[in-house]
């Protein structure tokens, strides 16, 4: 399979996933098909934003070591406090939602998406069955959001961005 | 995500308690549905069209709840309430039962050939001596509609169609005629129309016209006629306005016509597994048969059980708990999911029902449990595998300061590192 392409096949994007034939993300309007974009934007959704993707592979994986990698890496980020949301995804059962406390909208936000990959997605690979793959994904945004104070996604990205707070804002560092 | 708007106020009455918003907010969560907004028809009205527009509208405090994509059996309250209320361990997982009509034959649906061309398969059933209120016949409509929008992917899919059964006599026939041959009083109007002229009047209907192209171009559109040729429905389009159901309906015919028949064997045993609870005996359902132009003749609807075998430990070990094997099951039953140990080893048996096509393998059963348990029960462990690594932080400050220091009109040189 290559992977230096900037645009994949429908084979490895979504067959090899475990996703249905009839799924929605398969819709033009899911997925940019070269051409047509179709998404609503507000507060807390982007139509495009950073993602950050993490995969975990090793034998007998469980979902308390997922959550284990969830508590770690968002700690690295300075977000500690979190809690898990059964979820559903085509390609990982079981799957989660990953929330954290936003302090400033007072309330809990998704932070990110995780699950363990399905059984019927390794196996075809050639994966031995005791092989268990964990993994999950996140924005940047919001989790810059949470750490900085921002109630907005779109004072971060898009043409609404205030370029005062960008130039005033120290240069980021994320040390502790 | 399909969202489920649910009265709060009849929610608790079928919960038997109330909960504050924290309260149900916090039991979603668990359960892995989302209070996504707390509002009112007139806060919505209110906010889509304005204040002037929203006096009068009910204000009702409405629940907006967020359902998981592959859940078709929470898309309305009876299904809410029926998962929470199991869940909480207040009731015991119902039996669906197909039964035969009490006297003479059950209902025949049969199609001919001519709907091979445009939307081949076709399944149906009957709820017996239900009773309505204006919630319950509300949130029937409604489910019909949550159906068409996801599983049946905006009535390309599956179309569903629901009938007074009383103001029609079977055998029904699923056919597909031109356009020009079909006349009928469509839902909601008062004269007849050729199907050509309701694609005109459609058109301009904001909730209609999406469907239109779904046969629009066909040489012919499906139809369902009784026995004396009252139309039925036009499907996906639009039902006959003589079969409608009203709040009075105590026997309802329930035809989906389809291009995906899995999906429209698992759309009839939604909707009947969640309604057959307002029939005088709650849960069974009327089979009915239908026949297809082969002459092979099919029962329905399936409302099949089956069971898979699976070990404590593979659940265990899945998930990252320990648990015994009698408390595995309890876990799973809670999910609607009947279970029980076999007593060979820790072997336990699960039985799934009609209500949860989205369990297709042990992963998604082993998923139930660990949802049972409580996601936020499960100790965090660290994998073995796992190793933590840090950024030099010399690179990172310079990785930081490189953009700006050419911006600032520096240039970047590589001096050689040996």
């Amino acid at each position: 399979m290559p992977t230096n392409n900037f645009i994949e096949s429908s084979f490895w994007n979504f067959d090899s996933l475990y996703q249905p034939q009839q799924h929605p993300a398969r819709d033009q309007h899911d997925t940019f098909f070269l051409s047509g974009k179709n998404e609503t934007l507000d507060a807390t959704h982007l139509a495009e934003f950073h993602q950050i993707e993490g995969v975990v592979a090793d034998k007998d994986l469980t979902l308390g070591h997922l959550m284990g990698v969830l508590h770690q890496f968002f700690t690295k980020l300075g977000i500690t406090k979190l809690r898990f949301k059964p979820a559903y995804n085509p390609y990982t059962e079981p799957s989660m939602e990953v929330f954290s406390y936003h302090e400033g909208l007072k309330k809990w936000v998704e932070v990110g998406n995780s699950g363990v990959f399905r059984p019927e997605m390794l196996l075809p690979m050639g994966l031995p069955e005791d092989v268990s793959v964990i993994a999950w994904g996140l924005s940047l945004e919001r989790p810059t959001m949470i750490k900085y104070g921002i109630n907005n996604i779109r004072e971060l990205v898009g043409h609404k961005v205030n370029l005062q707070m960008v130039y005033d804002s120290p240069i980021c560092r994320l040390d502790s | 995500m399909p969202t489920v708007g649910v009265k709060r106020d009849f929610l608790f009455k079928a919960l038997g308690r109330t909960y504050t918003d924290e309260e149900f907010d916090e039991l979603c969560f668990e359960f892995g549905l989302e209070l996504d907004e707390i509002t009112s028809e007139k806060e919505i009205i209110s906010r889509e069209q304005g204040d002037s527009k929203a006096s009068g509208a009910s204000d009702v405090i409405l629940y907006k709840i967020d359902v998981p994509a592959n859940r078709y059996d929470l898309l309305c309250l009876e299904g809410l309430v029926r998962g929470l209320q199991v869940f909480k361990n207040k009731l015991e997982p119902p039996r669906y039962r197909r039964v035969s009509p009490d006297s003479g034959g059950p209902q025949r649906l049969i199609i001919t050939k001519e709907t091979l061309a445009v939307r081949p398969h076709a399944v149906a059933a009957v709820l017996r001596n239900i009773t309505f209120t204006q919630e319950r016949y509300d949130s029937f409509i409604e489910l019909q509609e949550k159906l068409h929008q996801n599983i049946c992917r905006k009535r390309s899919l599956v179309a569903i169609g629901t009938h007074d059964l009383d103001t029609i006599s079977g055998p029904f026939t699923y056919t597909a005629k031109a356009p020009g041959d079909i006349c009928f009083r469509p839902l909601n109007q008062t004269k007849e129309y050729t199907a050509t002229q309701l694609m005109s009047l459609y058109r301009t209907d904001s909730h209609l016209r999406h469907y239109l192209p779904i046969i629009e171009d066909k040489p012919v559109y499906p139809l369902i006629q009784d026995s004396n040729g009252t139309v039925l429905s036009m499907p996906p389009i639009i039902n006959g306005d003589h079969s409608r159901i009203r709040l009075q309906t105590k026997n309802i015919f329930i035809e989906c016509t389809a291009t995906d028949l899995t999906k429209a064997k698992i759309v009839l045993d939604i909707i009947v597994t969640t309604f057959s609870e307002y029939c005088a005996q709650p849960f069974t359902v009327e089979q009915a048969e239908v026949v297809y132009p082969d002459g092979k003749t099919c029962i329905y609807p399936e409302l099949a059980y089956r069971k898979e075998k699976l070990s404590a430990e593979f659940i265990n070990k899945k998930v990252g708990i320990s648990e015994s094997t009698e408390r595995i099951a309890q876990l799973l039953t809670r999910m609607c999911l009947l279970s029980q140990p076999t007593g060979v080893r820790d072997e336990i048996e699960v039985e799934i029902p009609p209500t949860r096509p989205d369990v297709i393998h042990a992963c998604d059963i082993m998923e139930d449990a660990a949802i049972a348990y409580g996601f936020n029960n499960i100790t965090r462990t660290t994998p073995p595998t796992y190793t933590v690594a840090n950024q030099f932080p010399l690179n990172k400050l310079t990785e930081l300061l490189r953009q700006d220091m050419a911006a600032a009109g520096f240039t970047e040189a590589l001096n050689f590192a040996l």
